[in-house]
């Protein structure tokens, strides 16, 4: 708090205000704006099949947005080739509306021989990259350009107890620098509280060896406060998931669960397993935060490299518009 | 004279005999001898395999100090033997555990290691079997193999699907659903009937329950049959639960315990297993897959290897002597060929000897005349030179005369000036 003399001139520590003004309606005057606009949240499942993607980011958005593929025919099997799938939802809550977007990669790591399958999500992210930076570069630039960049990538890693697979290691490794990934355990009621530690441990230990950094990336933290944040929830992941859109009775409440015969797995029971913590930090905590880091470093990266590559934008050939002189 | 009746005749005893005592008799010589069986575990890492074989053997196969393929470093087929006592029988039980299947990014031909391991097993005892000392037959053909599926709850993956086709016709494929502490009851029925599906769509035979004419054993045979695959769940840790010791995983929600057939089906599979089929497992693989092998190998190798593929798709029907014709055949055939490869060759090296002689003839021929020419410019050069020389001469001797003349003439007008000076 600085040194308060009436009057003080403007010194870089800030100074003492006379009276109330009101620039802390600014806060307010932000959220009745997005409120109106809303705004764009694209997440990206990635995993092999039968690891319960679809029903966890159903579970995450209290919603189908997703279609399990548990009821499916032979015909539409496993693909041959890894698919891009998006689909998209405009859910709201207390007056916020969000347009979800989900993006689907069935076939990843189904096949026997599974080179290169990332290639195609690879491909799929920096599109949606060129196409925003298109769309910033036009010389009539639209009033909100659309967001498609994949703001957040969920990898889903089978709980086999282990280790890492190769597989595993080679996607995140060559996707860590262009999408925030966020690996979860899939599945994890297989796994009992002390297998699931040491399992988490291990991926952890993996995952530094090779180099790969996970969202919350130990880089861009901003400050101590948020380091310490950070470094609390980097030390629980990868999150232990279960997920379910059933409900069940326990003691009398409705909740989520899985019903065995043994017993029933609450998903939101914190001592079951670590969806809610999943949850509230891709929604509650870190949603904004997921698309800054893709707007300010990953797509700032790939407009560099692309800049620099090409010494210039082609010619723009969209919507008629002239070339852009850079 | 009572006629030789074809069908055999069930006669009454009129008194006892004592040969009702056989299975005893066969029962002790086994047990002094004792059991082998091997087993084969097969199924991406982190499924339980190890867990499993501990579990149902009741012991620790693989422990903290000898760890199980998973922890050591890969090989891609691996061998443990454990020799196990009980009531006075011993078995001589063999894993092959294969780490490593189906890990790795690229997993084309990630069978062919085991579908090798299988065919030199058979192919040990085949050779033992045809040695001419044939007492110590040990076998170490791979009885079954157990097939661990990973619960996904969808189907079979086209990993799965390849490996069971490849080797359903080689050993006793008994497909497992890993890790069945993932599926709800629901979902485990759902999974089961999807992979049964898949499994007759793609014709796979995997280990058929043989019929029995007991009607007990056949209902018992029925209730298994309606649950494959086996989904089962493996642990070697003891927990209480209601005052009741028992083997299970402990969860913050339940425990799940291996031993309770609502739980999963790790008693039935071990039943199955130890019980009632271990003697079934290793017929058949006598019987059917050991024959198959048997039959292809010995008759691609009575065609001497020249048409392998054609050997294998008939199975030796002919008798040994039109075997030995058609070789006959071939060698006459092979021989005939051989011999007019040769002429052929040799008339060539003929050609070209023919050839080169020629060549040089002609190049001998040219430098004749070559030199010829040569001599002939050097005579006509040497006649020029002469013939100038000779004109020279000539022209040197007209000269000279000339002189002389000149010299006379001057010679006779002094004189005469001389004489004439006398007169």
């Amino acid at each position: 708090i600085s040194h308060g003399h009436g009057g003080s001139h403007s010194s870089s520590g800030g100074s003492t205000l006379l009276g109330y003004i009101g620039i802390d309606t600014i806060i307010e005057q932000m959220r009745k704006k997005t409120m109106k606009t809303g705004f764009d949240f694209n997440i990206m499942v990635v995993g092999p099949s039968g690891l319960g993607k679809s029903t966890l980011v159903n579970t995450l958005f209290k919603s189908q947005v997703s279609r399990k593929s548990a009821g499916w025919a032979r015909d539409e099997k496993i693909p041959k080739t890894v698919e891009i799938k998006s689909v998209s939802h405009v859910i709201e809550e207390g007056g916020v509306k969000m347009k979800l977007t989900i993006v689907d990669t069935p076939g990843f790591g189904d096949q026997i021989n599974n080179d290169n399958c990332w290639e195609p999500i690879s491909k799929y992210i920096n599109e949606q990259f060129e196409k925003f930076l298109k769309e910033e570069v036009n010389i009539t630039r639209k009033k909100r350009i659309p967001d498609t960049r994949v703001h957040c990538c969920l990898y889903f890693i089978p709980p086999t107890g282990h280790c890492l697979r190769q597989l595993d290691v080679e996607f995140m490794r060559r996707l860590s620098h262009s999408v925030n990934i966020i690996p979860v355990i899939a599945k994890s009621d297989t796994m009992t509280i002390e297998e699931r530690q040491e399992f988490k441990q291990r991926v952890r230990k993996e995952l530094e060896n090779n180099g790969i950094e996970f969202y919350p990336q130990k880089e861009f933290d901003d400050d101590m406060e948020d380091k310490s944040d950070n470094d609390k929830i980097r030390e629980t992941m990868p999150f232990a998931v279960v997920g379910s859109d059933k409900e069940h009775q326990v003691n009398g409440k409705r909740v989520l669960g899985r019903k065995t015969a043994w017993g029933i797995i609450e998903v939101e029971n914190p001592n079951h397993c670590e969806f809610a913590q999943l949850r509230d930090f891709l929604i509650r905590s870190h949603l904004q935060d997921l698309k800054e880091v893709t707007h300010n470093i990953h797509y700032e990266t790939y407009r560099a490299k692309r800049l620099n590559d090409n010494g210039g934008l082609h010619p723009i050939s969209s919507n008629d518009t002239q070339e852009s002189n850079l | 004279v009572a006629e030789q009746t074809e069908s055999v005749q069930q006669k009454n005893l009129d008194g006892y005999v004592g040969f009702a005592s056989l299975p005893n008799q066969v029962y002790r010589k086994s047990v002094k001898r004792g059991f082998e069986f091997t087993l084969m575990v097969v199924g991406e890492s982190g499924l339980g395999k190890s867990t499993l074989i501990n579990s149902l053997f009741l012991t620790d196969l693989y422990s903290a100090e000898y760890p199980g393929p998973s922890h050591r470093i890969k090989k891609t087929v691996e061998q443990s033997k454990v020799l196990i006592k009980e009531g006075g029988v011993q078995l001589l039980l063999t894993i092959v555990d294969t780490p490593g299947f189906g890990d790795a990014v690229d997993n084309s031909n990630c069978w062919q290691p085991i579908i090798d391991h299988i065919d030199s097993k058979f192919e040990d005892y085949l050779n033992s079997e045809s040695r001419v000392n044939r007492r110590q037959m040990p076998d170490s053909r791979i009885h079954c193999c157990l097939y661990f599926i990973a619960p996904s709850g969808h189907g079979l993956k086209p990993l799965d699907i390849e490996f069971m086709k490849r080797l359903h016709e080689k050993v006793n494929v008994i497909p497992l659903i890993a890790k069945a502490d993932t599926l709800t009851p629901e979902e485990c029925q759902q999974f089961k009937k999807q992979i049964m599906r898949e499994i007759q769509e793609h014709k796979i035979k995997i280990y058929e329950f043989p019929e029995t004419d007991d009607e007990e054993e056949n209902r018992l045979v029925k209730k298994i049959k309606d649950k494959l695959p086996l989904a089962v769940v493996g642990s070697n840790t003891i927990i209480e639960v209601n005052s009741k010791r028992v083997r299970g995983r402990q969860y913050p929600w339940g425990v799940a315990e291996v031993e309770n057939s609502d739980h999963c089906d790790f008693t039935i599979l071990r039943d199955m297993l130890i019980r009632t089929h271990m003697q079934d497992l290793k017929d058949v693989t006598n019987n059917v897959h050991y024959e198959n092998y048997r039959s292809r190998k010995l008759a691609a190798v009575t065609y001497n290897g020249v048409d392998n593929n054609k050997a294998k798709g008939q199975l030796s029907t002919k008798s040994p002597l039109a075997q030995m014709e058609e070789e006959r055949r071939e060698h006459v055939a092979k021989m005939k060929k051989m011999e007019m490869e040769m002429e052929q060759v040799f008339e060539m090296k003929v050609k070209e000897k023919v050839q080169k002689l020629k060549d040089s003839e002609a190049e001998l021929q040219r430098r004749h005349e070559q030199m010829k020419k040569n001599l002939e410019a050097q005579h006509k050069e040497l006649e020029e030179k002469r013939r100038v020389f000779e004109e020279e001469r000539a022209n040197w001797e007209t000269q000279q005369r000339l002189e002389q003349q000149k010299l006379e003439a001057s010679r006779t007008l002094e004189k005469n000036k001389k004489k004439g000076k006398i007169f």
